[in-house]
């Protein structure tokens, strides 16, 4: 059972329960990827399809309404939308959407008709994790670098006040940092242009590695990058610090002090390289937070990135988009994830090597 | 919570809740920000469960007072419609605190009894959970949550909490089985075992009461998760919940274009404030639970 008090191995112990003999760790890690995408978007479509009012009925009350087409026309329609036989079982519908799905079709949308939802998802998806992206990898950066610094000036005016303020600032639901930024710096300060700064981009702008198109990508970036760093930052540092007072407890650190190693060098290759670990395995889960926040962020920004249309598709009820946009989500988490592992396991030797610390 | 004053035996005495609470509380005066959350928690179930008695609800609202600027009359101005913000501040905070404490319970509940089940049973049924868990702490839990919430509409609160705890148990399930397989090595379990007292009496009886704090710590995380889905939720306008709630001031200042118009900022900002320094309250009184619980961080 020491397997489970070591902080770096449940992952790996994880998914070498459910496979039991498949023991590399980046094949685990790409299995278990690939496990969860796919049950997830099984787990949509039942749902979607299971619940009172499908989209299809909806589909069909819609066209059937004003009486022009008839119960047997709004049917036929309904279901070409969704590129879906309705008269199949359903388990045989899932089987032709996931045969769609694996040639990379995600059907089509209800209220932009024609449109395949691939390309409405393709078309969103990078404004979003640019900004989410640039967001937390600043906030991690600066996060651990003032975490590591509250640990070393522990119970220093410093510290308390990085402290009290990282666990204020993360109390804040990341959606009202947006709105604050909104109400308060935008119209009653008039601080921020908000107007000016609303869209991913300035109409008419032609795209190109230009100066101006490049500056007024990260014009429009900015708010929504601030809300992502701003949301997470506390964590960082909150977490940095608790796991450097741990670290700086540890024999081999005491055991370094006892050879002689600089001051310096021990901060950066015994205590921060261990303290940081753990916090690694974190930035998915922070992404997936921020990226759920992105759907309201993003609506208050008016910031043409996944969430602003998912909430579009809420709205008009668009399932097929909804269902994309869950599925390009997921994936985009679940492959943050996975590099977060691989990262993992090159930061931390003990999970490299075959059979890994725990030696279950 | 129902094993709290089981006697036990030997060195392994746990104290009652009357003194472990005062302990706690002892514990809790040298932590100033500890004490802020506390006392922040104390004034938000106050202000949402007992204010409201004796503040009339208002119904209406005074068509030539509307978004007014804080006055003497009314301390945080009015809103659209002319309804005093203030009031509704007071009325407002039952159904984000409540359906907070259901979801809170559902989750905890859940998770320490599949987690402790999940370490104790072992085999397939512990490796099926552990995978259904993991992947549910992959998928952004607010994204789901939007789809599901846009599916099956949730219009009493009840049915908002169920939604909400459906996606919340991962976290806690992994940690508690984590802590239960530590546990469980232990010689007091290993004795219960060995008397064939029962998956229940070991689970509720043995395991359990020795998590408490743990389990508290959990439950006020878990109210601020439920806090921060259901206020999303209902600012998109998902959850077609009607009557007085801060979340929904939310939804109503942004359809009627309240946020751009300067006359309506303490009407916007009054239900913002309110969120954040409930969630604020919880977040200060976890952190001290923490370092009171955590004998490293206690030490210095």
């Amino acid at each position: 059972m020491v397997a489970q008090q070591l902080p770096a191995t449940p992952r790996a112990s994880r998914a070498r329960h459910i496979l039991g003999y498949w023991r590399h760790p980046v094949a685990q890690a790409v299995l278990k990827a690939f496990l969860t995408v796919f049950v997830t978007t099984t787990i949509t479509f039942f749902l979607i399809r299971l619940m009172p009012g499908n989209p299809i009925d909806i589909k069909i009350d819609e066209l059937t309404k004003d009486g022009l087409m008839t119960y047997q026309e709004a049917r036929a329609q309904a279901a070409s939308l969704f590129s879906i036989d309705l008269d199949k079982p359903v388990l045989e519908q899932y089987v032709s959407f996931i045969g769609n799905l694996a040639h990379g079709n995600l059907g089509y949308s209800f209220v932009s008709q024609g449109t395949p939802v691939t390309a409405i998802v393709l078309a969103v998806l990078p404004w979003t994790l640019f900004s989410v992206g640039t967001g937390l990898l600043l906030s991690f950066s600066v996060g651990v670098f003032l975490g590591l610094f509250a640990a070393y000036n522990r119970n220093t005016r410093a510290d308390h006040i990085l402290s009290l303020g990282g666990s204020i600032i993360s109390a804040v639901p990341n959606y009202f940092i947006a709105l604050l930024i909104v109400i308060v710096l935008g119209v009653e300060l008039r601080w921020v242009p908000i107007t000016q700064m609303r869209g991913a981009t300035s109409s008419g702008i032609q795209p190109g590695f230009t100066f101006s198109f490049i500056g007024d990508v990260l014009f429009h970036a900015i708010l929504p990058v601030s809300v992502y760093f701003l949301a997470s930052v506390g964590h960082w540092i909150l977490g940095m610090k608790s796991a450097t007072i741990n670290a700086l407890e540890e024999d081999y650190v005491s055991a370094a002090r006892a050879r002689g190693l600089s001051d310096g060098r021990i901060m950066t290759a015994y205590v921060g390289r261990n303290a940081v670990l753990p916090l690694v395995t974190q930035l998915a889960i922070t992404a997936g937070l921020a990226i759920g926040g992105s759907i309201i962020i993003e609506s208050y920004f008016v910031y043409q990135g996944v969430g602003l249309r998912l909430q579009a598709a809420v709205t008009q009820r668009d399932y097929p988009v909804m269902q994309g946009i869950l599925l390009m989500v997921t994936l985009s988490v679940v492959i943050l994830n996975l590099a977060a592992d691989l990262l993992y396991s090159r930061l931390d030797p003990r999970i490299g090597r075959a059979g890994g610390a725990t030696g279950t | 919570m129902t094993a709290a004053a089981i006697p036990r035996r030997g060195d392994r005495t746990l104290p009652g809740p009357i003194e472990g609470g005062l302990e706690f509380l002892r514990l809790l005066s040298r932590r100033p920000s500890g004490l802020v959350g506390f006392a922040g928690i104390v004034f938000f179930l106050v202000l949402a469960f007992v204010a409201p008695i004796f503040v009339p609800n208002q119904e209406s609202g005074d068509v030539n007072a509307i978004y007014q600027t804080p006055s003497a009359q009314h301390f945080l101005g009015t809103d659209n419609t002319g309804r005093d913000v203030l009031n509704q501040i007071v009325q407002g905070g039952k159904e984000i605190i409540g359906v907070a404490l259901i979801t809170a319970f559902l989750t905890t509940l859940v998770a320490t009894v599949l987690g402790s089940v999940s370490a104790l049973v072992g085999g397939r049924f512990d490796a099926a959970l552990v995978g259904l868990a993991d992947i549910l702490l992959t998928v952004p839990p607010l994204i789901v949550l939007i789809v599901i919430s846009a599916l099956a509409r949730p219009t009493n609160f009840l049915a908002l909490a169920l939604v909400l705890s459906l996606l919340g148990w991962a976290g806690l399930m992994r940690q508690v089985r984590a802590q239960v397989l530590t546990l469980k090595e232990r010689d007091y379990v290993e004795a219960a075992k060995s008397l064939d007292l029962g998956l229940t009496h070991i689970v509720f009886r043995e395991i359990l009461p020795n998590m408490r704090s743990y389990i508290v710590i959990h439950f006020v995380l878990a109210m601020t998760g439920a806090i921060y889905a259901q206020v999303a939720l209902i600012i998109l306008g998902l959850v077609p919940f009607s009557g007085k709630n801060w979340a929904l001031m939310l939804y109503f200042a942004q359809t009627q274009g309240a946020f751009y118009f300067r006359d309506a900022f303490w009407f916007v900002f009054s239900p913002i404030f309110a969120i954040i320094l409930l969630q604020l309250s919880l977040v200060l009184f976890v952190n001290a639970m923490e370092d009171i619980f955590n004998p490293r961080l206690r030490s210095s």
